[in-house]
């Protein structure tokens, strides 16, 4: 190497180095820890963005969290929604009002008897029909409803449970939760999205092996609970996941829109089903659980305690369902089909395949008719709630005076309450950021429906 | 609406204390639905074809509104400025209240709305729009349900914009949980909030064009590139002929 070069210290404080024919030598001295320690932990003010989800197991579905954590604190919390969005509210307005209860029953996959029914609410507020709506086919929405709260319930108890630590509640829950299952299927001829409640009524009777499961699920359904309790109220895991974890108050809830369980666990005991009844609610017997620590473990108490209301609710839904019809009389809107449960799940009525193609020609038509285009909706627009296993769940529906819905919003109780994510994770531990979104209970179907 | 023509005969009066709204045929001019599924010149019978559609006539209540809705429209006006100016109309169909509200005072009124003591209407449960681009100049609606814990009622605030100038004040300093909602309805209906913290889509990509709830935007057709392959409009995927 003809060029020999001293570099300077200013190159690098720590080595100096200089080229030589063998190629660059370094000069590394110590003795500057004095340095290092005198100036400073270098990442102490160093913040970790980090990025939890969409694809995480513990955030049920695909919810994503931004996360900036300082140590294992979480100093900012976002929550970034939208990835389960496929646009359900704007395919209804393509489809006539009945096929709107098979979308909207995709919406929170959990709960689908509760879209169903608010749906079905609002569009018999629209066509002015409450009243005509039979009493079985009332009681029957109010025992599928509770039935389904449980199971959702179940959900969250085995979800939770999974996340904190719990795993064999995710097993029992899901158990559990199949055992109803089994009722939804004996009913409507499908486990999920049953689009069971329609407009004017039912899709189908309930049949009577179903009520029979029912009353075995009622003498099931406490012991199991007990259970439950058994493992996770006394257990100090449990304890220490959910106390004075992700509390969030009255005041925080109502700015917020919080609602359902959450909001009852800080106290309030604001349930639709008892402050503005609908579908009969106000001849049940049943109380409101509340709890007054707004943490997790509020919630998860009144929760249990939800299920046992619900237990007693279907008790008595039970006792006074009487033989009837389940649709409206008005064959304008009343599928004539008296649809019966085949070999094939739904099944058809032979009888009326019989009269439409052999006797009736009017009846073909009217049937033809009211399938393919469906009944008019008088114009206006109204706002139906009902107390979904997480909240209020309201529907807005616009009519033009058509055979299809004008627009139909939902009130989403799990994209409203998905906003309280940065009020009960920042300034707190990373770990129960996954306890505090657990108990919202979000459902990322019904979130971005 | 009552009319008196001049034989001094009320041709529809009003029941007294009746709840009223929008007769299934009012106004009896406008235009009735067309075809089957109002698909012309095409062989798409798949019903994406859109029909010709009516809008909702507002008609105005008339008082005695009945129940608690005068209780809740006086307590309003008396708190408001210039009530004439704030609302537009009054509006009570299937027992529910609709308060339509000039869109720059939207924001003033939700904050008496909220505090008023003898209104309290402490949730905001809903914010979302609705787009009638045939029928009303202000073509963007924006629909606030308002729920009241205090007194068990609930209403509805509707607010009209153009699609040239869409612009609400934001409500979410009086109510935050407003904050995502109204989100959702700039993202859906390209309505702009001024005043919200962080206007920006929520549930479609960030980059996505266009306001997909609005009428004139269609179901499908976008193309939408999924490994090489473009999925056309669904009028254009299968023919019946």
């Amino acid at each position: 190497m003809s060029e020999t070069r001293q570099t300077g210290v200013g190159d690098d404080a720590y080595a100096t180095s200089r080229e030589t024919t063998e190629g660059r030598v370094f000069n590394v001295t110590g003795g500057d820890w004095d340095e290092v320690l005198g100036g400073g932990d270098p990442i102490h003010d160093e913040r970790i963005v980090v990025n939890m989800g969409p694809q995480h197991p513990s955030t049920h579905g695909v919810l994503r969290l931004v996360l900036e954590l300082e140590g294992e604190t979480v100093t900012e919390a976002r929550a970034v929604v939208g990835y389960l969005h496929t646009g359900i509210e704007k395919n209804l307005e393509f489809r006539n009002w009945v096929q709107g209860t098979t979308f909207v029953t995709r919406m929170d996959y959990l709960a689908p008897v509760f879209n169903e029914t608010a749906y079905s609410l609002a569009v018999e507020k629209l066509l002015g029909i409450e009243d005509q709506i039979t009493p079985r086919a009332t009681t029957i929405r109010v025992l599928m409803m509770e039935l389904n709260r449980i199971a959702s319930h179940l959900i969250w108890f085995a979800t939770a449970g999974m996340e904190i630590g719990a795993v064999n509640m995710y097993l029992y829950g899901f158990r559990e939760r199949e055992y109803i299952l089994d009722i939804f299927e004996l009913a409507s001829g499908l486990r999920m999205n049953m689009a069971y409640v329609r407009p004017g009524g039912l899709a189908q009777d309930m049949p009577a092996e179903a009520i029979v499961k029912v009353r075995e699920f009622l003498e099931y359904m406490p012991k199991r609970l007990k259970e439950y309790e058994k493992m996770l109220s006394g257990q100090i895991i449990w304890h220490k996941r959910t106390k004075g974890v992700a509390v969030l108050d009255v005041t925080g809830c109502m700015a917020l829109g919080v609602t359902g369980p959450v909001l009852r666990s800080a106290g309030l005991p604001w349930d639709l089903r008892k402050q503005m009844p609908y579908c009969g609610y106000e001849t049940y017997d049943f109380d409101v659980p509340t709890a007054d620590t707004g943490d997790v473990w509020g919630r998860y108490e009144v929760r249990i305690a939800e299920v046992r209301e619900s237990l007693k609710i279907i008790e008595q839904a039970v006792d006074r369902l009487e033989p009837g019809p389940v649709m409206v009389e008005d064959q304008k809107i009343a599928w004539p089909a008296q649809l019966a449960i085949g070999r094939d799940g739904m099944g058809n009525s032979l009888e009326h395949v019989a009269k439409i193609m052999g006797q009736s020609m009017e009846s073909l038509i009217h049937h033809f008719k009211l399938v393919t285009e469906g009944f008019r909706v008088p114009p206006g627009q109204v706002y139906v709630a009902v107390e979904s296993p997480r909240g209020e769940l309201g529907v807005h529906a616009v009519s033009d005076g058509g055979t299809r819905p004008y627009r139909v919003h939902y009130r989403e109780p799990s994209f409203v309450n998905l906003q309280a994510i940065p009020a009960i994770a920042e300034g707190a531990l990373l770990a129960d950021v996954i306890a505090g979104g657990a108990s919202l209970d979000p459902v990322m179907g019904g979130c971005d429906r | 609406m009552t009319e008196t023509p001049s034989g001094n005969v009320p041709v529809s009066a009003n029941p007294t204390g009746a709840q009223l709204g929008a007769a299934a045929e009012f106004p009896p001019a406008s235009p009735a639905q067309k075809g089957l599924f109002g698909v012309h010149g095409s062989g798409d019978t798949s019903g994406f074809g859109g029909l010709v559609r009516r809008r909702p006539a507002i008609v105005d209540a008339q008082r005695p509104y009945g129940g608690y809705f005068d209780e809740v429209v006086d307590a309003l006006r008396d708190g408001l400025a210039t009530p004439d100016e704030a609302i537009e109309h009054v509006v009570i169909d299937r027992g529910e209240l609709t308060l339509y509200i000039a869109a720059e005072q939207i924001a003033t009124v939700c904050q008496l709305m909220r505090d008023d003591p003898a209104l309290r209407f402490e949730l905001c449960s809903s914010v979302s729009g609705v787009d009638y681009p045939t029928t009303d100049h202000r073509r963007l609606h924006v629909v606030y349900a308002l729920t009241s814990m205090t007194y068990h009622r609930r209403i509805r605030l509707e607010t009209a914009v153009t699609a040239e100038d869409p612009r609400v004040p934001s409500v979410t300093s009086v109510y935050p949980t407003a904050d995502w909602q109204e989100r959702e309805t700039y993202d859906m209906f390209g309505v702009i909030f001024e005043g919200h913290p962080n206007l920006t889509r929520i549930l479609m990509p960030d980059d996505w064009e266009g306001f997909p709830q609005r009428k004139d935007y269609p179901l499908g057709g976008i193309p939408v590139e999924y490994k090489g392959a473009e999925i056309p409009p669904p009028d254009r995927r299968r023919s019946y002929q």
